[in-house]
Order: structure tokens, then sequence, then C-alpha cells
């Protein structure tokens, strides 16, 4: 009973902020939005088990991705109001398009439950707990996908931070290549003054 | 009782919300985005449905996959929105017409 409640709770809350982060004049608002959404998001896999994806949405949505998009929209200065010049335009279409999709989508689970083969298997309960699991598997049979997804996120990090630096000409930088092409003959020169020779004054 | 087909159907809404977002808001970016997300979430909430209910863990390790690349398409797609509005100070998808593709 409490589980279906709270199924129905995230389930509501997770659909009603998506349509609000599409239909949201403010993008600052369809941010905010978008960050309930992923909470409750992350409260429908609590419910049925999987407790570290449920912490990794948290985290890694939440905590990054939102905020990125926060920070991307506060920084841009544009002006939303003529981005939304086509929104009435397209709204007939783009409502058939979701309408055959979500009828699709609905004609693929039924006849999905028409198989024999996958139709209600009982959940075993877990003897390990989900994280022990899962790291038990991620670092042993999926251990190579493991470092691929690290490979993607260094080359997404590295091609972020090519992008969208710029090279400002009037900083007064080190240029570390010629300090380090600096040898000791250019810059020292060894003399060995006998008394009272040394410096002139 | 909540059976697999409650979350499917959660699953199958959020992701028409997604492909809905991206239809109508077709010349803001940023809100494209919003909207690739909300599928990726889907796709995500579905994995983890499957997941539980036949009680395999792989479909957790790949909606943790998922969660990368999201996250990485994120980061990319954020930064070429963020060169495309400098070099031409609007974020219009019509105007993206340069390379003529």
């Amino acid at each position: 009973m409490i589980a279906s409640i709270a199924f129905y709770l995230f389930a509501a809350l997770t659909i009603l902020p998506a349509l609000a982060v599409i239909f949201a004049r403010n993008p600052v608002h369809s941010v905010l939005w978008l960050i309930l959404a992923f909470f409750n998001a992350a409260g429908l896999m609590l419910l049925v088990g999987a407790e570290f994806i449920a912490m990794l949405v948290v985290i890694v949505y939440v905590g990054a991705v939102a905020v990125l998009f926060l920070f991307v929209v506060m920084m841009l200065d544009i002006d939303f109001a003529s981005l939304r010049s086509g929104f009435s335009r397209n709204l007939p279409f783009g409502i058939i398009i979701a309408l055959v999709l979500l009828a699709e989508i609905g004609f693929a689970l039924t006849a999905w439950k028409a198989g024999p083969s996958l139709s209600g298997r009982e959940i075993p309960a877990p003897a390990t707990p989900n994280i022990v699991a899962l790291g038990q598997l991620l670092y042993s049979r999926y251990l190579f996908a493991f470092e691929l997804a690290g490979l993607i996120l260094l080359v997404a990090m590295v091609g972020a931070i090519v992008l969208t630096h710029r090279s400002r000409g009037d900083l007064r930088t080190p240029k570390v290549s010629k300090q380090i092409s600096r040898r000791p003959g250019d810059a020292i020169r060894k003399i060995n003054p006998g008394v009272g020779e040394g410096m002139k004054l | 009782m909540i059976g697999l087909g409650h979350y499917l159907t959660v699953a199958a809404i959020l992701f028409t919300i997604g492909v809905l977002g991206i239809f109508l808001n077709r010349r803001n970016v940023i809100l494209m985005l919003m909207a690739i997300e909300l599928i990726l979430l889907a796709v995500n909430i579905n994995l983890v449905a499957f997941s539980a209910y036949l009680g395999d863990l792989t479909g957790q390790v790949l909606a943790m996959f998922v969660l990368t690349v999201a996250a990485a398409e994120a980061a990319i797609g954020l930064a070429i929105l963020v060169i495309f509005f400098r070099r031409r100070g609007s974020i219009a998808v019509d105007d993206a017409n340069r390379m003529r593709g």
C-alpha cells in the first residue's frame, strides 16, 4: 500500500515537472523543473531496489548536469522570447508526433506482455547489497566497458576545455617552451677576478 | 501492486514528453538538450525496472553507462553551444547552417 502510494507520488512528480520543463517560458525555470524530475526519478529507482543508480542519478544529473545547464543558461545573454516564436506553429504537429510515438510504445508494451519467455518471474531477494553486487559485476565482467566509460568522460572533458578555451592576447603568461629550452650557458658567465678588480663601481 | 508495466508506462510517457519537447522547441538548443536528458532518463528508468524485474544486475550496469554518456553529451553539447553563441550571438538552431549539412 505504502509502496503504491510512493510509486504514484514519484511517478506523478516525475511526469508533471517533465511537462513543465518543455512548456516553461523561462529556461531557468525549466532547469529547476528538470532537477525536480531527476530527484523523483531517483525515488522511482529507489523503490525497485536500485540504490546505487538512484544515488548516481542524484549526484550526476542534479549535481553535475543540471548545474551545468544552469550555468550556461545564466551565462549566455539570450533573448529567449524570440526563440519561442515557432512554438505555436509547431504545437499541432508535435502533439501528433508525440501521440503516435506513445501509441507505438504502448503497442510494444502489450506485445511484449504477450510473449511467452518473460512472463512474471519472481524477483529473488538480493543476497548481497546492491552496491556490493554492482561493484563485483563492474570490476569483473564489465571491466573493459567500465574503463571505456572512463575514457569517454576523459575525452568529453578534454573536448569541452579545448572547445571553449580561448587564448587572450593581452595576458603576460610565461612561455614555458622558452623557459625550458634555456641553457645555463646562455645566462651564467663564470669569471675569476683578482682582488680589487671585480666589480667596477 | 506495482508491477513492471507501471514503470514501463512512466518511462514511455517520459520518453514521449522528451520527443515532444524536441519538436516544440525547435529553435532553442538548450531546451532541446534538456529534452534529450529527459529521454535518457526514461531509458534509464526502463533499464532499472527490467533489471529489478528479471533479477539481473546487467541492466543497472548498462544504466550507469547511459548515465556516463549523458553527462559527456551534456558537457560537449553545452561547450558547442557556448562557442556557437560567441560567434553568432544567438542560439537559434535555424541559424546553424554554416556547414550546409
